[in-house]
Protein backbone atom coordinates (compact mmCIF):
# COMPACT_ATOMS: atom_id res chain seq x y z
CA UNK A 1 0.00 0.00 0.00
CA UNK A 2 1.42 3.37 -0.99
CA UNK A 3 1.49 6.45 1.15
CA UNK A 4 -1.06 8.63 -0.66
CA UNK A 5 -4.12 6.44 0.09
CA UNK A 6 -5.06 8.91 2.84
CA UNK A 7 -4.91 11.98 0.60
CA UNK A 8 -6.30 10.79 -2.75
CA UNK A 9 -9.98 10.92 -1.77
CA UNK A 10 -11.12 11.95 -5.25
CA UNK A 11 -9.35 9.05 -6.90
CA UNK A 12 -10.70 6.62 -4.27
CA UNK A 13 -14.22 7.92 -4.89
CA UNK A 14 -13.80 7.44 -8.62
CA UNK A 15 -12.51 3.87 -8.10
CA UNK A 16 -15.50 3.06 -5.91
CA UNK A 17 -17.89 4.58 -8.45
CA UNK A 18 -16.24 2.55 -11.19
CA UNK A 19 -16.66 -0.67 -9.22
CA UNK A 20 -20.30 0.19 -8.38
CA UNK A 21 -20.99 0.77 -12.06
CA UNK A 22 -19.32 -2.49 -12.99
CA UNK A 23 -21.33 -4.48 -10.42
CA UNK A 24 -24.46 -2.82 -11.79
CA UNK A 25 -23.44 -3.82 -15.31
CA UNK A 26 -22.75 -7.43 -14.32
CA UNK A 27 -25.51 -8.19 -11.83
CA UNK A 28 -28.63 -6.35 -13.01
CA UNK A 29 -30.61 -8.39 -15.51
CA UNK A 30 -32.52 -5.30 -16.65
CA UNK A 31 -31.01 -3.81 -19.80
CA UNK A 32 -31.77 -0.19 -18.91
CA UNK A 33 -30.08 -0.64 -15.53
CA UNK A 34 -27.08 -2.11 -17.30
CA UNK A 35 -26.85 1.03 -19.44
CA UNK A 36 -27.08 3.16 -16.27
CA UNK A 37 -24.21 1.10 -14.82
CA UNK A 38 -22.08 1.81 -17.87
CA UNK A 39 -22.83 5.53 -17.52
CA UNK A 40 -21.78 5.41 -13.85
CA UNK A 41 -18.49 3.85 -14.97
CA UNK A 42 -18.06 6.69 -17.50
CA UNK A 43 -18.64 9.28 -14.77
CA UNK A 44 -16.03 7.59 -12.60
CA UNK A 45 -13.49 7.95 -15.40
CA UNK A 46 -14.32 11.66 -15.82
CA UNK A 47 -13.93 12.23 -12.09
CA UNK A 48 -10.56 10.48 -12.18
CA UNK A 49 -9.34 12.54 -15.14
CA UNK A 50 -10.55 15.81 -13.63
CA UNK A 51 -8.86 14.92 -10.33
CA UNK A 52 -5.60 14.16 -12.13
CA UNK A 53 -5.65 17.52 -13.92
CA UNK A 54 -6.07 19.52 -10.72
CA UNK A 55 -3.17 21.33 -9.10
CA UNK A 56 -3.74 22.77 -5.64
CA UNK A 57 -4.19 26.54 -5.49
CA UNK A 58 -4.17 27.20 -9.24
CA UNK A 59 -6.80 28.75 -11.51
CA UNK A 60 -8.82 27.28 -14.37
CA UNK A 61 -6.95 27.37 -17.72
CA UNK A 62 -8.49 30.61 -19.00
CA UNK A 63 -6.00 33.42 -19.40
CA UNK A 64 -6.81 36.20 -16.93
CA UNK A 65 -4.98 39.50 -16.55
CA UNK A 66 -2.57 38.48 -19.31
CA UNK A 67 -0.67 36.06 -17.09
CA UNK A 68 0.98 33.47 -19.35
CA UNK A 69 2.84 31.54 -16.68
CA UNK A 70 2.33 27.77 -16.53
CA UNK A 71 2.68 27.95 -12.74
CA UNK A 72 -0.59 29.87 -12.55
CA UNK A 73 -3.03 27.47 -14.23
CA UNK A 74 -4.06 23.84 -13.84
CA UNK A 75 -3.40 21.23 -16.51
CA UNK A 76 -5.74 21.78 -19.51
CA UNK A 77 -5.17 18.38 -21.16
CA UNK A 78 -7.47 16.21 -18.94
CA UNK A 79 -10.32 18.69 -19.62
CA UNK A 80 -10.04 18.00 -23.34
CA UNK A 81 -9.91 14.27 -22.73
CA UNK A 82 -13.04 14.41 -20.54
CA UNK A 83 -14.83 16.23 -23.38
CA UNK A 84 -13.97 13.41 -25.79
CA UNK A 85 -15.16 10.86 -23.25
CA UNK A 86 -18.49 12.61 -22.66
CA UNK A 87 -19.27 12.78 -26.37
CA UNK A 88 -18.44 9.12 -26.92
CA UNK A 89 -20.45 8.02 -23.87
CA UNK A 90 -23.51 9.99 -25.01
CA UNK A 91 -23.32 8.34 -28.43
CA UNK A 92 -22.83 4.87 -26.97
CA UNK A 93 -25.73 5.34 -24.54
CA UNK A 94 -28.04 6.49 -27.32
CA UNK A 95 -27.18 3.55 -29.57
CA UNK A 96 -27.59 1.09 -26.67
CA UNK A 97 -30.96 2.59 -25.77
CA UNK A 98 -32.11 2.24 -29.38
CA UNK A 99 -31.01 -1.40 -29.44
CA UNK A 100 -32.86 -1.95 -26.14
CA UNK A 101 -36.03 -0.54 -27.67
CA UNK A 102 -35.64 -2.91 -30.62
CA UNK A 103 -35.24 -5.86 -28.22
CA UNK A 104 -38.27 -4.76 -26.23
CA UNK A 105 -40.41 -4.56 -29.35
CA UNK A 106 -39.43 -8.12 -30.21
CA UNK A 107 -39.65 -9.79 -26.79
CA UNK A 108 -41.79 -7.41 -24.67
CA UNK A 109 -39.33 -7.57 -21.79
CA UNK A 110 -36.18 -5.81 -20.70
CA UNK A 111 -34.90 -8.70 -18.59
CA UNK A 112 -31.89 -10.21 -20.32
CA UNK A 113 -32.41 -13.66 -18.71
CA UNK A 114 -35.99 -13.75 -19.95
CA UNK A 115 -34.89 -12.70 -23.41
CA UNK A 116 -32.34 -15.51 -23.50
CA UNK A 117 -34.88 -18.09 -22.29
CA UNK A 118 -37.51 -16.93 -24.78
CA UNK A 119 -34.94 -17.04 -27.55
CA UNK A 120 -33.98 -20.58 -26.59
CA UNK A 121 -37.60 -21.64 -26.40
CA UNK A 122 -38.35 -20.15 -29.79
CA UNK A 123 -35.35 -21.94 -31.25
CA UNK A 124 -36.56 -25.22 -29.74
CA UNK A 125 -40.04 -24.64 -31.17
CA UNK A 126 -38.51 -23.91 -34.53
CA UNK A 127 -36.55 -27.16 -34.50
CA UNK A 128 -39.68 -29.05 -33.49
CA UNK A 129 -41.62 -27.47 -36.29
CA UNK A 130 -38.90 -28.20 -38.83
CA UNK A 131 -38.67 -31.85 -37.81
CA UNK A 132 -42.38 -32.22 -38.56
CA UNK A 133 -43.68 -32.81 -35.04
CA UNK A 134 -45.52 -29.58 -34.75
CA UNK A 135 -48.60 -31.09 -33.12
CA UNK A 136 -47.18 -31.28 -29.58
CA UNK A 137 -45.17 -28.04 -29.37
CA UNK A 138 -46.98 -24.80 -28.83
CA UNK A 139 -46.14 -22.29 -31.53
CA UNK A 140 -44.99 -19.00 -30.11
CA UNK B 1 -42.41 -17.47 14.68
CA UNK B 2 -40.51 -20.69 14.23
CA UNK B 3 -40.90 -22.82 11.17
CA UNK B 4 -42.30 -25.72 13.23
CA UNK B 5 -45.18 -23.58 14.42
CA UNK B 6 -48.40 -24.80 12.79
CA UNK B 7 -49.41 -21.24 12.09
CA UNK B 8 -46.27 -20.76 9.98
CA UNK B 9 -47.59 -22.43 6.84
CA UNK B 10 -49.59 -19.89 4.90
CA UNK B 11 -48.43 -16.96 6.99
CA UNK B 12 -46.99 -13.83 5.50
CA UNK B 13 -43.40 -14.86 6.24
CA UNK B 14 -43.94 -18.25 4.69
CA UNK B 15 -45.30 -16.60 1.56
CA UNK B 16 -42.38 -14.19 1.50
CA UNK B 17 -39.88 -17.02 1.86
CA UNK B 18 -41.58 -19.07 -0.85
CA UNK B 19 -41.74 -16.01 -3.10
CA UNK B 20 -38.03 -15.53 -2.50
CA UNK B 21 -37.41 -19.17 -3.53
CA UNK B 22 -39.61 -18.65 -6.56
CA UNK B 23 -42.34 -21.12 -5.56
CA UNK B 24 -45.13 -18.64 -4.95
CA UNK B 25 -46.41 -15.98 -7.28
CA UNK B 26 -48.49 -13.35 -5.48
CA UNK B 27 -49.85 -12.07 -8.78
CA UNK B 28 -50.91 -15.46 -10.17
CA UNK B 29 -54.54 -15.37 -11.24
CA UNK B 30 -54.94 -11.86 -9.91
CA UNK B 31 -53.24 -9.98 -12.68
CA UNK B 32 -55.62 -7.49 -14.14
CA UNK B 33 -55.02 -5.38 -17.17
CA UNK B 34 -56.61 -2.01 -16.87
CA UNK B 35 -57.59 -0.67 -20.23
CA UNK B 36 -57.51 3.08 -20.57
CA UNK B 37 -61.01 4.11 -21.57
CA UNK B 38 -59.85 6.95 -23.77
CA UNK B 39 -57.46 4.98 -25.96
CA UNK B 40 -58.47 4.29 -29.55
CA UNK B 41 -59.37 0.79 -30.72
CA UNK B 42 -55.91 0.08 -32.20
CA UNK B 43 -54.28 0.75 -28.86
CA UNK B 44 -56.66 -1.57 -27.05
CA UNK B 45 -56.00 -4.33 -29.55
CA UNK B 46 -52.26 -3.84 -29.11
CA UNK B 47 -52.59 -4.05 -25.33
CA UNK B 48 -54.71 -7.20 -25.49
CA UNK B 49 -52.25 -8.81 -27.89
CA UNK B 50 -49.43 -7.96 -25.53
CA UNK B 51 -51.29 -9.44 -22.54
CA UNK B 52 -52.03 -12.64 -24.45
CA UNK B 53 -48.40 -12.87 -25.55
CA UNK B 54 -47.17 -12.46 -21.98
CA UNK B 55 -49.50 -15.17 -20.76
CA UNK B 56 -48.51 -17.56 -23.53
CA UNK B 57 -44.79 -17.02 -22.93
CA UNK B 58 -45.37 -17.95 -19.30
CA UNK B 59 -42.72 -15.62 -18.04
CA UNK B 60 -43.11 -16.66 -14.44
CA UNK B 61 -42.07 -20.20 -15.22
CA UNK B 62 -38.67 -18.90 -16.22
CA UNK B 63 -37.83 -18.07 -12.62
CA UNK B 64 -38.61 -21.63 -11.54
CA UNK B 65 -35.91 -23.19 -13.68
CA UNK B 66 -33.50 -24.59 -11.08
CA UNK B 67 -30.57 -24.63 -13.47
CA UNK B 68 -31.05 -20.93 -14.09
CA UNK B 69 -31.27 -20.21 -10.37
CA UNK B 70 -28.11 -22.18 -9.69
CA UNK B 71 -26.29 -20.41 -12.47
CA UNK B 72 -27.52 -17.09 -11.15
CA UNK B 73 -26.11 -17.85 -7.70
CA UNK B 74 -22.71 -18.80 -9.07
CA UNK B 75 -22.75 -15.80 -11.37
CA UNK B 76 -23.52 -13.39 -8.51
CA UNK B 77 -20.71 -14.85 -6.41
CA UNK B 78 -18.26 -14.60 -9.31
CA UNK B 79 -19.31 -11.01 -10.04
CA UNK B 80 -18.86 -10.05 -6.38
CA UNK B 81 -15.43 -11.65 -6.26
CA UNK B 82 -14.40 -9.91 -9.46
CA UNK B 83 -15.62 -6.56 -8.13
CA UNK B 84 -13.76 -6.96 -4.83
CA UNK B 85 -10.60 -7.97 -6.69
CA UNK B 86 -10.87 -5.02 -9.07
CA UNK B 87 -11.57 -2.56 -6.24
CA UNK B 88 -8.55 -3.82 -4.29
CA UNK B 89 -6.32 -3.64 -7.36
CA UNK B 90 -7.40 -0.12 -8.27
CA UNK B 91 -7.17 1.10 -4.65
CA UNK B 92 -3.60 -0.18 -4.38
CA UNK B 93 -2.80 1.57 -7.66
CA UNK B 94 -4.38 4.80 -6.43
CA UNK B 95 -2.34 4.61 -3.24
CA UNK B 96 0.85 4.76 -5.30
CA UNK B 97 -0.28 7.69 -7.45
CA UNK B 98 1.03 11.18 -6.75
CA UNK B 99 -0.91 13.13 -4.17
CA UNK B 100 -4.06 14.99 -5.19
CA UNK B 101 -3.20 18.51 -6.36
CA UNK B 102 0.53 17.88 -6.45
CA UNK B 103 2.22 20.15 -9.00
CA UNK B 104 5.22 17.83 -9.43
CA UNK B 105 3.08 14.95 -10.74
CA UNK B 106 4.46 13.55 -14.02
CA UNK B 107 1.34 14.39 -16.03
CA UNK B 108 1.98 18.12 -15.62
CA UNK B 109 4.79 17.97 -18.16
CA UNK B 110 6.08 20.11 -20.98
CA UNK B 111 3.00 19.50 -23.16
CA UNK B 112 0.66 21.24 -20.73
CA UNK B 113 3.27 23.96 -20.13
CA UNK B 114 3.57 24.61 -23.86
CA UNK B 115 -0.23 24.78 -24.31
CA UNK B 116 -0.49 27.37 -21.56
CA UNK B 117 2.54 29.49 -22.40
CA UNK B 118 2.26 29.51 -26.20
CA UNK B 119 -1.43 28.83 -26.62
CA UNK B 120 -2.67 32.41 -26.52
CA UNK B 121 -0.06 33.58 -28.99
CA UNK B 122 -0.43 30.68 -31.42
CA UNK B 123 -4.19 30.15 -31.41
CA UNK B 124 -5.53 33.47 -30.15
CA UNK B 125 -7.94 31.76 -27.76
CA UNK B 126 -8.18 33.05 -24.21
CA UNK B 127 -9.77 29.77 -23.16
CA UNK B 128 -6.77 27.47 -23.35
CA UNK B 129 -8.88 24.30 -23.47
CA UNK B 130 -10.80 25.65 -26.49
CA UNK B 131 -7.54 26.55 -28.19
CA UNK B 132 -6.23 23.07 -27.46
CA UNK B 133 -9.20 21.04 -28.69
CA UNK B 134 -10.07 23.23 -31.70
CA UNK B 135 -6.61 24.15 -32.89
CA UNK B 136 -3.81 21.82 -31.77
CA UNK B 137 -6.06 18.76 -31.58
CA UNK B 138 -8.78 19.86 -34.02
CA UNK B 139 -8.91 16.56 -35.88
CA UNK B 140 -9.69 14.83 -32.60
CA UNK B 141 -12.71 17.09 -32.17
CA UNK B 142 -13.67 16.47 -35.80
CA UNK B 143 -13.66 12.76 -34.99
CA UNK B 144 -15.92 13.41 -31.98
CA UNK B 145 -18.42 15.29 -34.14
CA UNK B 146 -18.35 12.44 -36.63
CA UNK B 147 -18.98 9.96 -33.78
CA UNK B 148 -22.09 11.97 -32.86
CA UNK B 149 -23.23 11.98 -36.49
CA UNK B 150 -22.69 8.23 -36.80
CA UNK B 151 -24.61 7.67 -33.55
CA UNK B 152 -27.53 9.65 -35.00
CA UNK B 153 -27.38 7.53 -38.15
CA UNK B 154 -27.40 4.30 -36.08
CA UNK B 155 -30.37 5.44 -33.96
CA UNK B 156 -32.16 6.51 -37.15
CA UNK B 157 -31.61 3.10 -38.70
CA UNK B 158 -32.73 1.24 -35.58
CA UNK B 159 -35.80 3.25 -34.59
CA UNK B 160 -37.08 4.65 -37.85
CA UNK B 161 -40.71 3.96 -38.74
CA UNK B 162 -40.93 3.83 -42.51
CA UNK B 163 -43.75 5.98 -43.85
CA UNK B 164 -44.05 4.42 -47.31
CA UNK B 165 -43.80 0.86 -46.13
CA UNK B 166 -46.14 1.14 -43.20
CA UNK B 167 -48.36 4.24 -43.19
CA UNK B 168 -50.60 2.75 -40.48
CA UNK B 169 -47.87 2.32 -37.89
CA UNK B 170 -46.70 5.88 -38.44
CA UNK B 171 -50.24 7.11 -37.79
CA UNK B 172 -50.47 4.75 -34.81
CA UNK B 173 -47.25 6.14 -33.36
CA UNK B 174 -48.66 9.61 -33.81
CA UNK B 175 -51.84 8.59 -32.01
CA UNK B 176 -50.08 6.90 -29.12
CA UNK B 177 -47.85 9.94 -28.88
CA UNK B 178 -50.94 12.02 -28.44
CA UNK B 179 -52.54 9.72 -25.87
CA UNK B 180 -49.61 8.84 -23.67
CA UNK B 181 -47.43 11.96 -23.76
CA UNK B 182 -48.16 15.41 -22.41
CA UNK B 183 -49.83 17.36 -25.15
CA UNK B 184 -50.92 20.99 -25.16
CA UNK B 185 -50.37 21.39 -21.44
CA UNK B 186 -51.00 24.98 -20.45
CA UNK B 187 -48.39 25.05 -17.66
CA UNK B 188 -45.77 23.50 -19.92
CA UNK B 189 -46.56 25.92 -22.74
CA UNK B 190 -46.33 28.97 -20.48
CA UNK B 191 -43.03 27.74 -19.02
CA UNK B 192 -41.72 26.99 -22.50
CA UNK B 193 -42.64 30.46 -23.74
CA UNK B 194 -40.36 31.91 -21.08
CA UNK B 195 -37.61 29.28 -21.07
CA UNK B 196 -37.13 28.44 -24.76
CA UNK B 197 -35.91 31.90 -25.88
CA UNK B 198 -33.71 32.16 -22.81
CA UNK B 199 -32.09 28.78 -23.37
CA UNK B 200 -31.62 29.39 -27.10
CA UNK B 201 -29.96 32.76 -26.48
CA UNK B 202 -27.84 31.32 -23.68
CA UNK B 203 -26.76 28.47 -25.96
CA UNK B 204 -25.80 30.85 -28.77
CA UNK B 205 -23.89 33.00 -26.26
CA UNK B 206 -21.99 29.98 -24.94
CA UNK B 207 -21.11 28.84 -28.47
CA UNK B 208 -19.95 32.26 -29.65
CA UNK B 209 -17.91 32.92 -26.51
CA UNK B 210 -16.33 29.49 -26.44
CA UNK B 211 -12.84 30.84 -27.07
CA UNK B 212 -13.10 33.69 -24.54
CA UNK B 213 -14.89 32.16 -21.58
CA UNK B 214 -15.76 28.68 -20.32
CA UNK B 215 -18.01 26.88 -22.74
CA UNK B 216 -17.82 26.03 -26.42
CA UNK B 217 -19.56 24.11 -29.13
CA UNK B 218 -20.39 21.00 -27.13
CA UNK B 219 -21.91 22.68 -24.08
CA UNK B 220 -23.63 25.43 -26.08
CA UNK B 221 -24.97 22.96 -28.59
CA UNK B 222 -26.37 20.85 -25.76
CA UNK B 223 -28.15 23.94 -24.34
CA UNK B 224 -29.63 24.80 -27.75
CA UNK B 225 -30.72 21.19 -28.24
CA UNK B 226 -32.42 21.18 -24.84
CA UNK B 227 -34.29 24.35 -25.76
CA UNK B 228 -35.48 22.76 -29.01
CA UNK B 229 -36.58 19.63 -27.16
CA UNK B 230 -38.54 21.74 -24.65
CA UNK B 231 -40.19 23.61 -27.51
CA UNK B 232 -41.13 20.32 -29.16
CA UNK B 233 -42.55 18.89 -25.92
CA UNK B 234 -44.67 21.94 -25.32
CA UNK B 235 -45.99 22.71 -28.78
CA UNK B 236 -45.93 19.40 -30.65
CA UNK B 237 -44.50 18.27 -33.94
CA UNK B 238 -46.57 20.54 -36.19
CA UNK B 239 -44.86 23.65 -34.85
CA UNK B 240 -41.28 22.36 -34.81
CA UNK B 241 -41.67 20.48 -38.08
CA UNK B 242 -41.82 23.81 -39.89
CA UNK B 243 -38.16 24.60 -39.27
CA UNK B 244 -36.64 21.34 -37.95
CA UNK B 245 -37.46 18.48 -40.26
CA UNK B 246 -35.35 15.70 -41.64
CA UNK B 247 -33.98 17.75 -44.54
CA UNK B 248 -32.94 20.63 -42.31
CA UNK B 249 -31.21 18.39 -39.81
CA UNK B 250 -29.37 16.50 -42.56
CA UNK B 251 -28.38 19.68 -44.37
CA UNK B 252 -27.19 21.46 -41.23
CA UNK B 253 -25.19 18.52 -39.88
CA UNK B 254 -23.52 17.53 -43.13
CA UNK B 255 -22.66 21.11 -44.14
CA UNK B 256 -21.25 21.84 -40.67
CA UNK B 257 -19.07 18.72 -40.79
CA UNK B 258 -17.93 19.47 -44.35
CA UNK B 259 -17.04 23.05 -43.51
CA UNK B 260 -15.14 21.88 -40.44
CA UNK B 261 -13.21 19.32 -42.47
CA UNK B 262 -12.19 21.69 -45.28
CA UNK B 263 -11.43 24.69 -43.07
CA UNK B 264 -9.24 22.74 -40.71
CA UNK B 265 -7.53 20.85 -43.55
CA UNK B 266 -6.61 24.20 -45.10
CA UNK B 267 -5.33 25.50 -41.78
CA UNK B 268 -3.26 22.39 -41.08
CA UNK B 269 -1.91 22.32 -44.66
CA UNK B 270 -0.74 25.92 -44.61
CA UNK B 271 0.53 25.62 -41.04
CA UNK B 272 2.54 22.46 -41.61
CA UNK B 273 4.10 23.73 -44.84
CA UNK B 274 4.82 27.24 -43.47
CA UNK B 275 2.68 28.83 -46.17
CA UNK B 276 1.03 32.16 -45.63
CA UNK B 277 -2.60 31.85 -44.61
CA UNK B 278 -5.39 34.40 -44.33
CA UNK B 279 -6.36 32.97 -40.95
CA UNK B 280 -4.85 35.05 -38.18
CA UNK B 281 -5.23 34.70 -34.43
CA UNK B 282 -6.54 38.25 -34.12
CA UNK B 283 -6.76 40.32 -30.96
CA UNK B 284 -7.12 38.04 -27.93
CA UNK B 285 -10.41 38.62 -26.13
CA UNK B 286 -12.35 39.97 -29.12
CA UNK B 287 -15.36 38.01 -30.29
CA UNK B 288 -13.90 37.52 -33.80
CA UNK B 289 -10.49 36.35 -32.67
CA UNK B 290 -8.84 33.01 -32.37
CA UNK B 291 -8.64 32.29 -36.11
CA UNK B 292 -10.96 29.45 -37.02
CA UNK B 293 -11.99 28.62 -33.46
CA UNK B 294 -15.24 30.65 -33.52
CA UNK B 295 -16.37 29.06 -36.78
CA UNK B 296 -15.40 25.57 -35.68
CA UNK B 297 -17.27 26.12 -32.41
CA UNK B 298 -20.36 27.11 -34.39
CA UNK B 299 -20.04 23.95 -36.51
CA UNK B 300 -19.70 21.74 -33.44
CA UNK B 301 -22.62 23.52 -31.77
CA UNK B 302 -24.85 22.94 -34.82
CA UNK B 303 -23.91 19.26 -34.95
CA UNK B 304 -24.53 18.76 -31.22
CA UNK B 305 -27.87 20.62 -31.22
CA UNK B 306 -29.12 18.64 -34.24
CA UNK B 307 -27.94 15.42 -32.60
CA UNK B 308 -29.80 16.09 -29.36
CA UNK B 309 -32.96 17.04 -31.20
CA UNK B 310 -32.71 14.04 -33.51
CA UNK B 311 -32.20 11.61 -30.61
CA UNK B 312 -35.30 12.96 -28.88
CA UNK B 313 -37.44 12.82 -31.98
CA UNK B 314 -36.31 9.29 -32.80
CA UNK B 315 -36.87 7.94 -29.31
CA UNK B 316 -40.27 9.57 -29.02
CA UNK B 317 -41.84 8.99 -32.40
CA UNK B 318 -39.49 7.17 -34.74
CA UNK B 319 -39.53 9.79 -37.47
CA UNK B 320 -39.83 13.47 -38.11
Amino acid sequence: MGSSILTNFEEIASVLLFVIGMIDLLVQPNLVKKIIGLDIMDSAVYLFLAAKGYIAGRAAPIVTDGILDAAHYINPIPAGLVLTGIVVSVSVSAVMMALTICLYREYHTLNLDEIMMLLRRREADETLRLSGRNGEGTPS
Amino acid sequence: MSREDPRYAGSRWDKLARWRRGEYDPTAGRLELREPDFAPRDELQKLRKYAAQTERDDRYELGLDTRLRGFRRVYLAAAGLLAVFLAALLLVTVSWLPQFGDYTAPEHNEVARRYIEQGLEETGAVNIVAGMILDYRAFDTFGESCVLFIAVCCVLMLLRVDKEEDPHSMAAEDMSDRYFEPHREVILQMAARVLVPVSLVLGIYVVLNGHISPGGGFSGGAIIGTGLVLYLTAFGFERTGRFMNETTVKLLTVSALTFYCFAKSYSFYTGANHLSSFITPGVPGAILSGGLIVYLNICVGVVVACTMYCFYVMFRKGGF
